[in-house]
C-alpha cells in the first residue's frame, strides 16, 4: 500500500499549495490522479515520491510510516519508488550518456555490477536501440531522452513507480510506447503505479481507476 | 470528440485552397542540410512543398527530431551557420512591398521588413520568449514603438487594443512573466505576435505543456486569428490540437512532407493514407493506444529508399527506391484515395 493521509504541502509554510490530500493505492493497482495545471498535483507527485517534505499529514509505504524525505529517506524506502518527471531535459545529467544515465542509480546503491545487465535488459524493454546509449542527451531527440529517463526509474525493480505528466512532452507514438512499457514491467514485477496528469483521455485508458484532484484534496490559500 | 470550433465547411475551404487564392506563403522544394564535423551532413528538411493561403490554417505534425522545428526556423531566416538551404519559400507582397523569398533575403531585410511584420512568431515556450525583468506592458509598448512608431502619446490606449486582441486581461498588464499562469503567459506571446499585423503566423509547438482546457482555448485563439484572414502554419506533435484547428494537415516523417491532405478527411472518414500517418493517429489513447514500433531514423544516415520502410506493415522491395511525392502521399502502398 502507498498511502497518503490528510498531506499538507507547498513552499511557504503560511501558504501551502494544498491541504489535506489523501490517496491510497493497493498494492499492484495503477491510479491516474487527474487535475488543471497549478493545482499542485505535481508537489503531491513529489510528496508520494520521498522528494518533498510535506507540511502535515503522513506518507506511509507498505506500511512503513515515512520519517524522512529527499536524501534523509532511508535507502530501502527510496529504492522502493522510481519516479518519471516531466520534462526530461531537466532531469538528466547532461554530462552522462545515456547509459550511465540509466546506471547510475545502480552505482549510487553499490550495485554496479548488475549494470551491463540491466542497462542491456532496459534498453530493449524501453525501445532504445544501436548506438544511443553511448550519446548524451543534447545529441537524442525528447522522446529518446524519456525512454532513457522510464528505464533509470525501473532500474532499481521499484514496487511503486509515480509518472508526473511522463508524456505531456512527446508525440502519440512515443506516448504510447513508454505507456506500454511501463506496463509490461508492471505485468511482470507487479508494481503499483500513480500517474498524474491533466490529459484524461490518456489516463482513462492507462490506469485502473482514476481520481479527480478536487476530490482527494483541499485547495491551499 | 469533434472540435466545437466554427470552421470553415468543405465549400468554403476550397474556396480558399492555393489556386484560387495567391498563397500567402508558397514553399517549393525546400531542403535544410547541416553541415557536421567530418564532413557528415544532416537531412534535416527534404523537398518540403506547400501552399498556404489567407484565412487558412497548416498543421505539420510529426514526431520529435523529424524536423518540423527546423522547417521553422528556415522560413524566419533563423537557421545556425552551419546550415545549407535549397528551394524556395516565397512570402507574398502586401501592400506596396515585393515578394521575398525567405531563404535568400539578407539579414537585413528579414530583421526590417519580415520578423514581426510578415510573419508573428508564437513561439513554444512563452514564459522562455518573454524578457523576465519587464512588465507584459513594457513589453507590448517597446514592440508598438519598434514596429509600429506608435507615438508616445498614443502607447497606451495602443497597449490595450493590443491586449485586447489576444484577449489578454488589461488589468494584468503590469505582471511579470513569471506572474502569469502558463495560458497567460501564451496569450501575451501571442499579443506580441499580432502587434505588426502580419499576414502570416507562425505557431511552434503553441500548445506543449498546457492542461487539456488550455489546449483548446489556445487552439480556438488561434482559430479565430486565422478567420480574421491570417494564414497560420501551426508546427505541433499534439494530433487532438491540430484536429481542432486545422484546415490542412501535413505529415512529416524523417525530413519529408509524407502526406499533405485536407484535415477532415485525416482525422474523420477515410483517414490517413499513408501507412506512418495512420500510426501516429492510431496511437492515440482514444484510438488503439498501440505504438508504431521501432525508432525513426537518424537524419544523419538515412536510408536511401523509403524511411518508413523499416518501421512499416507493408514494405516490399519497391521500397528499397524511395517513392515520390505525388497526389498529395508520398508511399507505395498508400491507400486508395476515396472518390467522391
Amino acid at each position: 500500500m502507498l498511502e497518503l493521509d490528510a498531506v499538507t504541502a507547498g513552499y511557504d509554510r503560511r501558504a501551502p499549495v494544498f491541504r489535506a490530500a489523501s490517496l491510497t493505492l493497493a498494492p499492484g493497482e495503477s491510479v491516474g490522479l487527474l487535475g488543471p495545471s497549478g493545482c499542485g498535483k505535481s508537489t503531491l507527485a513529489r510528496v508520494a515520491a520521498l522528494l518533498h517534505r510535506p507540511d502535515a499529514g503522513r506518507v506511509t509505504v507498505d506500511g512503513e510510516p515515512v520519517r524522512g524525505w529527499r536524501h534523509r529517506a532511508p535507502r530501502r524506502l527510496r529504492t522502493a519508488i522510481g519516479v518519471v518527471f516531466q520534462q526530461p531535459r531537466l532531469s538528466a545529467d547532461p554530462r552522462l550518456t545515456l547509459h550511465d544515465l540509466i546506471a547510475e542509480p545502480l552505482r549510487a546503491t553499490g550495485r554496479r555490477t548488475e549494470a551491463p545487465e540491466r542497462v542491456a535488459a532496459l534498453a530493449a524493454a524501453t525501445g532504445l536501440t544501436g548506438d544511443l546509449l553511448t550519446r548524451r542527451p543534447h545529441e537524442v531527440s525528447d522522446g529518446q531522452l524519456q525512454r532513457a529517463c522510464l528505464a533509470r526509474a525501473l532500474v532499481l525493480r521499484p514496487r511503486w513507480l509515480v509518472c508526473d505528466e511522463m508524456t505531456a512532452m512527446l508525440d502519440a507514438s512515443t506516448t504510447a510506447a513508454l505507456v506500454a512499457a511501463v506496463e509490461e514491467y508492471r505485468a511482470e514485477h507487479g508494481a503499483g503505479l500513480l500517474a498524474v496528469g491533466h490529459d484524461r483521455v490518456l489516463l482513462e485508458r492507462w490506469c485502473d481507476r482514476t481520481v479527480e484532484w478536487a476530490g482527494c484534496a483541499e485547495p491551499g490559500t | 470528440m469533434k472540435p466545437d470550433t466554427v470552421k470553415p465547411d468543405a465549400a468554403t475551404s476550397d474556396a480558399v485552397r492555393p489556386g484560387a487564392v495567391a498563397p500567402v506563403l508558397s514553399v517549393r522544394e525546400l531542403s535544410v542540410r547541416f553541415r557536421m564535423r567530418g564532413g557528415r551532413h544532416i537531412a534535416a528538411v527534404t523537398g518540403a512543398s506547400f501552399d498556404l493561403a489567407a484565412g487558412e490554417c497548416l498543421a505539420l505534425v510529426g514526431e520529435s527530431g523529424c524536423g518540423k522545428s527546423v522547417l521553422a526556423s528556415a522560413l524566419l531566416g533563423l537557421l545556425p551557420g552551419n546550415a545549407q538551404t535549397a528551394g524556395s519559400a516565397v512570402i507574398e507582397g502586401t501592400g506596396g512591398t515585393d515578394a521575398v523569398d525567405l531563404l535568400t533575403a539578407s539579414e537585413r531585410t528579414l530583421a526590417r521588413t519580415v520578423r514581426g511584420r510578415r510573419i508573428g512568431l508564437i513561439p513554444q515556450s512563452p514564459a522562455a520568449h518573454l524578457t523576465p525583468v519587464r512588465t507584459i506592458r513594457a513589453q507590448l509598448a517597446e514592440t508598438l514603438r519598434a514596429l509600429d512608431r506608435t507615438p508616445r502619446s498614443a502607447l497606451p490606449a495602443a497597449v490595450t487594443a493590443a491586449a485586447d486582441r489576444a484577449a489578454f486581461p488589461t488589468g494584468l498588464l503590469d505582471r511579470y512573466p513569471h506572474e502569469l499562469s502558463g495560458g497567460l503567459a501564451q496569450r501575451a506571446a501571442t499579443a506580441l505576435a499580432l502587434v505588426g499585423d502580419a499576414p502570416l503566423l507562425l505557431a511552434d509547438e503553441p500548445t506543449t505543456g498546457l492542461d487539456r482546457d488550455l489546449v483548446h482555448r489556445t487552439a480556438d485563439e488561434l482559430r479565430r486569428h486565422t478567420d480574421d484572414g491570417r494564414a497560420l502554419l501551426t508546427i505541433t506533435h499534439d494530433l487532438a490540437a491540430a484536429e481542432r484547428i486545422a484546415d490542412r494537415v501535413a505529415v512529416m516523417y524523417a525530413g519529408r512532407i509524407v502526406e499533405l491532405t485536407d484535415a477532415a478527411a485525416f482525422f474523420g472518414a477515410p483517414g490517413p493514407r499513408h501507412p506512418y500517418a495512420r500510426g501516429l493517429l492510431a496511437a492515440l489513447p482514444e484510438r488503439d493506444f498501440r505504438p508504431i514500433p521501432g525508432l525513426p531514423p537518424e537524419l544523419g544516415d538515412l536510408p536511401t529508399g523509403c524511411a518508413f520502410a523499416p518501421r512499416c506493415p507493408r514494405a516490399t522491395d519497391r521500397c528499397a527506391t524511395a517513392p515520390d511525392f505525388a497526389d498529395g502521399v508520398a508511399c507505395h502502398h498508400a491507400e486508395e484515395p476515396a472518390r467522391a
